[in-house]
């Protein structure tokens, strides 16, 4: 099973899903140069957002936690701890702030 | 032809006179006049407050005040040993002691004040001394070689620096004050008694009540003893006065100046004589409320005020505050507000503890406001208790005196802050502010509070209501403490199964958060040797539960980039192994700084490079610093014995086994420790988590110290151990903190909250009142036995090694947004690269 993202371009393949922790992210780089943060929850579903955390423009919201809230998911920055919901890159924190998010699915290896 | 700028010519460069030239300077009006300073001394302005430091290894140079180069830069003309001699105000001309004559647009005097000597027969015999300058102090102590007795006239403040002085040059020493008791301006007959037991149980012999009435003297004339106003006569061959000072105002005198009935130059609130064209500052000034200030920073305030009048500036000084918090003899002293109870109607509460030394008054009006007091022997209550005068405190005045553990809420904590007190300096957010906010969430919202470096949020979290749910977040009902119970006795080593199993029932089967993953796996961690799960921090799903700085074993920074620290334990490292940082560091092109714990930062890594890095660390023999993890950091070390001409045991040695025995051990938050070869202390110890103080007979410890935003004087625990109880007795604190310590609380919290504390600790960890100690070795003992450098098994694993990439899809592409730009011959983060394309609050 391979993770695969729509950009632009279509569906771009990112990685085996088994190369996914759950609860965790990892980062990939998409063909105009922006970064995604794709990640796993316990239950095996994967998520896609931007990577640059909007409060400070780093590229790290692969790399922050996942949680859930209100029974939904979402990662809390690994800088300032600001969360964003993955399934509509809202921040949970500052309702004036939203990353962008990315249609994800997983698909049986070619 | 240019005209010539206007001059001003300064007399006296003590204190105050260099506060005068450096504010000048900060404004500009150094390069718009020309200056010329003459000063009586052979040496310039030094510190004066701190001149008894001279005899605990301070050389006059440490005591300077003036940076290098300051007057060569600014154009100053300094003539040392070369004092003011007349002024002649008509003509605008200061004649020098070596017959020059300095024309001045501008005259400023800061004379200062001289030592005043009682009229008695034989005082001015050899043998006697004052205690103002370098100089006297020189004399004093080549004086004392050949004498083995020395006194005291005057147990004020600088007498009893003078005492203590005389006291370190190994004479007897004795001190005679003309006041019923000791420091009689500053505290009260209670606080001069707690005093006087104190500096008396150091081996001072104390007269109160009693005049000097002649000095005596043997046949060479010098001086042998003295004769006191009861008649006795005591032996000393060294006397020092210090019976108070006087302004120094014949200059001022002389030239017909106005000056006070009992002494001090007049001058208005702007620091003007009675001669618009001459300033007066400092002790040797009459302020306008009609009080000459001894002290220096109503002295510096004087020279800021007469710097801002010259340049047109409104600024005025009209009195000043004499609270004042200092330590003389190792005896905390403060008083503040009306210490003496001077207001109409006033009320004392008062607690006295002659066993311990300490004395604490607080002054309140009928109606509870908050007027001033005095504490001796423990001041630390000054910092809060200062600001809270002229207001009604939130807590009963009887409820401020009382000693710790003594009746409820003693400890002052933010809720007695003023409204107005800034909690987060950041955003400038108010006391006031933040309590109009019910939690956490809010307070963020609607102030920004806590949302720039967080350093506040702990005092936020005490500022809003408690909350009636003690449970550790969202997922969990319990306290990290509880979750360790649990942990510790279902054995249970799987974050999943404890949160189903005992997170709140809306949260089992869900995702967790990130307060409760990284607590859980600190708790896993710290238990992991004992339950015989593997404590790798980055093992099966415990991968999942760990921090960034966890996950990466590295410091995350602001641009995404992370920080390295390799482990230096004690501080000591070999010059080949600083050579291999440096080439490191150089070669990777890292930012290096030296950290306050004696190891050395490396800045600007990706993720990529961390395991290049380290694969040449570990080769070299370096481990973990795990500046990353809540665990221990460094054990912080001076010379010590080995070196020192002080030190009395071997501190880096003892650091290096402390550090060795205690590394990669998981906590409820960081923890920092040091060892002092001596009590000069230069290691800091006693702002540890846990501090380790040499004595002539062994070690000290001490527990719960802090620096950072909520400072705290670490308790003293235990006295003179041997190497052997000292590690025992420091096993038995940490495994005991790490059980009973809430999140992210630090060892001088979590002594602060424990119920009984100081003293249940001991109870608990020296006396085993719980019979817990066992166990708590026990749990250190496995936490030895099972250290592994995480670095050097992280490098061993293919497995591991795959998450150290920027990017899955394109392993080996760096991170491009992750950029440096040059600063001081080094790198820094590239911050406007971060912003471009995208929209970043």
């Amino acid at each position: 099973m391979t993770v695969e993202l729509r950009v632009a371009e279509g569906w771009l393949t990112v990685c085996e899903l088994s190369s996914l922790t759950p609860g965790r992210g990892v980062a990939a780089l998409l063909p105009d140069g922006s970064q995604a943060a794709v990640f796993l929850d316990r239950a095996g579903r994967p998520y896609a957002i931007g990577n640059q955390d909007p409060f400070t423009g780093a590229h790290v919201l692969s790399r922050g936690l996942l949680g859930w809230a209100a029974g939904r998911p979402f990662v809390a920055s690994p800088l300032l701890k600001q969360r964003f919901d993955l399934e509509s890159g809202r921040c949970l924190d500052d309702e004036e702030v939203a990353v962008r998010t990315y249609p994800v699915r997983t698909a049986a290896a070619p | 032809m240019t005209e010539p700028l206007p001059a001003i010519v300064l007399i006296g460069h003590g204190m105050v006179g260099q506060r005068y030239l450096e504010a000048l300077a900060e404004r500009g009006a150094t390069a718009t006049h020309r200056i010329t300073v003459l000063c009586e001394e052979p040496r310039a302005a030094y510190d004066r407050v701190h001149l008894t430091s001279y005899f605990s290894g301070s050389t006059p140079e440490d005591l300077s005040l003036v940076p290098d180069g300051f007057m060569e830069r600014h154009g100053i003309a300094l003539h040392l040993d070369d004092p003011a001699e007349s002024i002649d105000r008509e003509a605008r001309t200061v004649t020098s002691r070596s017959g020059r004559v300095f024309p001045y647009d501008v005259l400023v005097l800061a004379t200062g004040s001289y030592p005043f000597v009682p009229p008695v027969p034989g005082k001015d015999a050899p043998g006697c001394f004052v205690y103002r300058t370098v100089e006297d102090l020189l004399a004093i102590e080549e004086y004392a070689k050949t004498r083995t007795a020395g006194a005291v006239v005057g147990g004020g403040l600088l007498g009893l620096e003078a005492a203590g002085a005389l006291k370190g040059l190994g004479l007897a020493t004795r001190v005679v004050e003309f006041a019923p008791r000791l420091m009689p301006v500053q505290v009260d007959e209670g606080g001069g008694a707690a005093l006087l037991r104190t500096v008396e149980s150091m081996g001072l012999t104390v007269h109160t009540g009693v005049g000097t009435q002649e000095v005596l003297t043997g046949e060479d004339g010098a001086v042998t003893g003295m004769r006191l106003s009861d008649g006795s006569t005591v032996d000393t061959g060294l006397v020092v006065f210090s019976a108070g000072v006087r302004p120094r105002d014949g200059l001022a005198r002389d030239c017909g100046l106005d000056v006070g009935e009992r002494g001090g130059i007049a001058v208005d609130s702007r620091c003007r004589t009675s001669d618009p064209r001459i300033y007066a500052v400092g002790e040797c000034a009459l302020a306008c409320d009609g009080r000459v200030y001894g002290l220096v920073a109503p002295g510096y305030e004087m020279a800021e005020t007469a710097a801002e009048d010259l340049l047109g500036r409104e600024r005025e000084f009209t009195g000043a505050d004499l609270s004042t918090k200092l330590k003389l003899l190792g005896v905390d002293v403060a008083s503040f507000g009306d210490a003496h109870g001077a207001s109409p109607d006033s009320l004392d509460v008062v607690w006295s503890d002659s066993r311990s030394g300490v004395y604490r008054k607080l002054v309140v009006s009928p109606d509870g406001v908050l007027l001033g007091g005095v504490l001796v022997g423990d001041a630390d209550a000054y910092g809060l208790l200062r600001p809270l005068t002229g207001s009604v405190p939130p807590v009963a005045p009887e409820q401020l005196v009382l000693p710790a553990g003594l009746g409820p809420a003693t400890r002052l904590g933010p809720a007695s802050l003023p409204d107005t007190a800034v909690i987060c300096s950041c955003h400038n957010v108010t006391k006031k502010a933040i309590t109009a906010c019910s939690t956490l969430p809010e307070v963020k919202k609607c102030t920004k509070a806590g949302t720039g470096c967080g350093g506040c949020l702990k005092v936020i979290g005490r500022l809003l209501p408690a909350a009636a749910d003690k449970g550790l977040c969202g997922c969990f009902p319990y306290t990290r403490a509880e979750l360790y119970e649990i942990v510790r006795t279902r054995r249970l080593t799987s974050y999943r199964e404890i949160l189903d199993a005992h997170g709140r029932e809306e949260a089992r089967g869900g995702e967790g958060c990130e307060v409760c993953k990284p607590a859980v796996g600190s708790v896993i961690a710290s238990l992991a040797p004992t339950l015989g799960a593997s404590g790798y921090v980055l093992d099966g799903e415990q991968a999942a539960l760990q921090d960034t700085n966890d996950h990466f074993l590295a410091n995350l920074q602001r641009n995404g980039s992370y920080s390295v620290v390799p482990r230096i334990p004690g501080g000591e490292i070999t010059p080949d192994k600083l050579i291999v940082i440096g080439e490191v560091a150089r070669d990777f092109g890292l930012y290096t700084k030296i950290t306050g714990g004696q190891r050395i930062d490396l800045f600007g890594a990706s993720v990529d490079q961390l395991p290049r890095i380290w694969a040449r660390l570990v080769d070299a023999g370096f481990e973990s610093g795990h500046a990353y993890g809540k665990a221990l950091r460094t054990v912080k070390s001076c010379v010590g014995q080995t070196w020192c001409r002080y030190g009395v045991q071997d501190s880096v040695r003892m650091a290096i086994d402390l550090e060795l025995r205690y590394r990669g051990l998981r906590a409820p938050h960081k923890l920092k420790s040091a060892v002092s070869g001596c009590t000069r202390e230069c290691a800091e110890a006693q702002s540890k988590d846990f501090g380790i103080i040499a004595t002539a007979n062994g070690w000290n410890l001490y527990v719960g110290g802090n620096g950072g935003a909520a400072p705290r004087h670490a308790d003293l625990l235990a006295q003179d151990l041997s190497d052997a109880e000292l590690v025992r007795l420091i096993d038995r604190f940490l495994m005991f903190y790490i059980r009973t310590a809430d999140r992210l609380e630090r060892t001088s919290t979590w002594l602060d909250r424990l119920e009984g504390g100081l003293d249940h600790l001991r109870d608990v960890i020296v006396h085993d009142s719980l019979g817990l100690c066992a166990e708590l070795e026990a749990l250190m003992a496995d936490h030895v036995a099972h250290y592994r450098d995480e670095w050097a098994e992280t490098l061993r694993d293919p497995e591991r090694m795959r998450r150290f990439v920027s990017f899955v899809n394109a392993p080996g592409t760096p991170d491009p947004s992750v950029r440096f730009v040059p600063e001081r011959d080094q790198v820094k983060p590239d911050l406007a690269a971060l912003t471009l394309g995208g929209t970043v609050r």
